[in-house]
């Protein structure tokens, strides 16, 4: 079968190209997107063929200027993800027959890196996140005896299996909405590690984890978009382990912060009268204390009251609200 | 067709509008609404990632609430939808968390069996509704007009739990919507991206910076309005529109129109049926274009 890959090449002194997203590199920190232009190649392969197939095939015979990070070929070793129909991929994944739109298949480096050469990109940024969250063990106390290994049981490293199961090759980053305009950001990969750690028994700093990942850059920085359940090549569902190391956060007892106080302010709005009282919800999110905060949300406020779109200024409860009352008083948890 | 109406917080509270453009257009598109007006807020995600064993029981309220109603279930917000949807697929699938439920909700008197479906309108128009009825209720084609489409992340997020594996054409329906209405759809990144709500209390800024940046972009491509099935991206991408020009340190301007509110023009309602007088962006531009005024 014929394919035609359309290849975003490093391009030192060109402009970004014209047909790149939206004119111009959007958003930021996509603004420091490498130069690039884009060179069509047409291949022919089995219509089994994934995208890396024809990456190596155009470098082999075709253009051995192309630059292209590959190694197992096998989805195991992370190497090759990069921005297939402009979403992360690992290029030996994606087949070109599902991948093919409009009689093409664009395959360049993810416009949120920082680009070494071709479909190179510098994964500098998501090596610094990783480290950051201390992606090891730190032994518990006491050690066991010589010669032992230290015992956990088989349902506590089960929790863990879809967090064990990344191959770093960075495909939730280079699609996360959040890191996308916060460089700070941790980001779904190195918090999803996070969480791999925090949550194992053998750990002896879950509590300082917890704190550190509570703060700027942390947990709460996540816009919740779901892009890297969505491109994780192994299912490890980044997002939900960051959800589940918010549970812990508070657990351990790490409130002071905006995400918790939403949560409380959200649930004791429903609790009382079974739906959202967005009038009360951002003001006590924010902290009322906070006044600093609460005065930069005062121009939007008056924008919505001048548009005629308040809510009511007498927040009334649904009909039935002893109902989720009671469900409250039953399962409610913490927010009982 | 009879439907166990889901309106959600924000269609009663913040975007009035849309709750009144949603009741405008139901008659044209042979909608009976029987709003569930005793069902409890999903949580909006927020609860559920607290809290899974509350918010199982409080979604599945609403399920069994519309399970006895023997309807559909139809939302107006992507946010309402991904949520119940995320619910539903988990109770459907798993009998433990099931019985869970029902032991909570069977002492307020309901039972959940599990039949169900969950629907988003902008799904109803094309899986129910369907297109011929759609083109016979047009009275006013939107021809000259280009529209950005933003779906909102819960209504194509995570695929499995919106049952987009096995209906992946659910990913382009704004986009046949707008044709089918004369309208162009316009192609940008954004469409499918995060209009940056859920962080607006913890990140305000590079919350705006997200909402900003998709409207850019869609206007850089022509888009003279963006069309959205979720008040919430509506509550972040006009009513926190002049926020985030101050952001981007630019004039951004772009009116979003909610879902019902187009498919209300489209059927020769006027814009003050429509309540597209109650922006925070005015949307006298775009509304000019297909010779209106407000």
């Amino acid at each position: 079968m014929q394919f035609t890959i359309e290849v975003g090449r490093y391009n030192p002194e060109g402009n970004y190209d014209e047909r790149a997203v939206a004119g111009k590199p959007y958003p930021p920190p996509w603004d420091k997107a490498s130069p690039r232009r884009y060179q069509t190649y047409t291949v022919d392969l089995p219509a089994h063929a994934v995208v890396l197939d024809a990456l190596i095939a155009i470098r082999e015979y075709q253009d051995e200027s192309l630059a292209v990070r590959c190694a197992c070929r096998s989805a195991i070793c992370g190497s090759c993800a990069m921005w297939v129909n402009g979403h992360a991929h690992l290029a030996c994944k994606s087949k070109l027959t599902t991948f093919t739109k409009d009689g093409k298949t664009r395959v360049e480096a993810p416009p949120s890196m920082p680009v070494i050469r071709d479909l190179v990109a510098d994964m500098t940024p998501f090596w610094e996140k990783h480290h950051a969250v201390k992606p090891w063990l730190e032994a518990k106390q006491p050690e066991p005896p010589p010669m032992e290994e230290y015992r956990v049981p088989n349902a506590a490293m089960e929790e863990l299996i879809q967090e064990v199961s990344c191959i770093s090759c960075g495909a939730c980053l280079m699609d996360c909405e959040s890191f996308a305009v916060n460089p700070d950001f941790l980001g779904p990969q190195a918090l999803a590690q996070a969480y791999r750690y925090a949550g194992d028994p053998r750990d002896a700093e879950t509590k300082e984890r917890l704190g550190a990942y509570s703060g700027p850059g942390g947990i709460w920085d996540c816009t919740h978009c779901y892009e890297c359940v969505t491109q994780c090549p192994k299912g490890v569902a980044p997002l939900e382990q960051i959800l589940k190391l918010r549970r812990l956060a508070v657990d351990a007892g790490f409130t002071n912060n905006a995400g918790t106080r939403h949560a409380d302010a959200f649930a004791d709005s429903v609790k009382h009268s079974g739906r959202l009282n967005e009038l009360t919800l951002l003001p006590r999110s924010v902290g009322f204390f906070n006044i600093l905060d609460q005065l930069k949300t005062l121009p939007s406020a008056f924008n919505m009251i001048r548009a005629g779109k308040l809510p009511p200024l007498i927040h009334k409860s649904i009909p039935g609200v002893q109902r989720i009352k009671n469900i409250f008083a039953r399962v409610g948890g913490r927010f009982k | 067709m009879r439907v166990a109406f889901y309106p959600g917080c924000v269609s009663k509270g913040a975007c009035p509008e849309l709750y009144v453009a949603v009741n405008a257009i139901a008659e044209p598109l042979g909608l009976q609404l029987e709003e569930l007006t005793e069902a409890p807020c999903t949580g909006a995600g927020v609860i559920s990632e607290q809290n899974p064993e509350l918010a199982d029981a409080l979604n599945g309220l609403t399920l069994a609430m519309a399970e006895s109603k023997g309807a559909h279930l139809m939302t107006i917000c992507s946010t309402c939808q991904g949520v119940l949807s995320n619910h539903n697929h988990h109770l459907k699938r798993d009998s433990a968390r099931l019985d869970k439920v029902n032991a909570t909700i069977g002492d307020q008197g309901f039972r959940y069996g599990g039949t169900t479906e969950v629907k988003h309108l902008l799904w109803m128009l094309f899986e129910d509704i369907g297109i011929d009825r759609i083109k016979a209720a047009i009275k006013r084609k939107l021809t000259g007009l280009k529209i950005a489409p933003f779906y909102g992340c819960y209504i194509l997020r995570p695929a499995e739990y919106l049952g987009l594996v096995e209906r992946p054409e659910r990913k382009t329906y704004l986009e046949q919507l707008i044709g089918l209405l004369g309208a162009e759809a316009v192609e940008y990144s954004g469409a499918t991206k995060c209009c940056g709500f859920p962080m607006l209390t913890f990140n305000r800024d590079k919350s705006l910076a997200m909402a900003g940046n998709h409207i850019m972009e869609a206007k850089d491509k022509g888009a003279d309005l963006l069309v959205t099935p979720c008040p919430l991206c509506h509550l972040n991408l006009d009513g926190q529109q002049p926020d985030a020009a101050r952001v981007l340190k630019k004039p951004i301007d772009v009116p979003i129109f909610h879902l019902p509110q187009l498919l209300g023009l489209a059927f020769g309602l006027s814009p003050e049926e429509l309540r597209l007088d109650h922006h925070v962006v005015p949307t006298k531009g775009a509304l000019e274009k297909v010779e209106l005024k407000v």
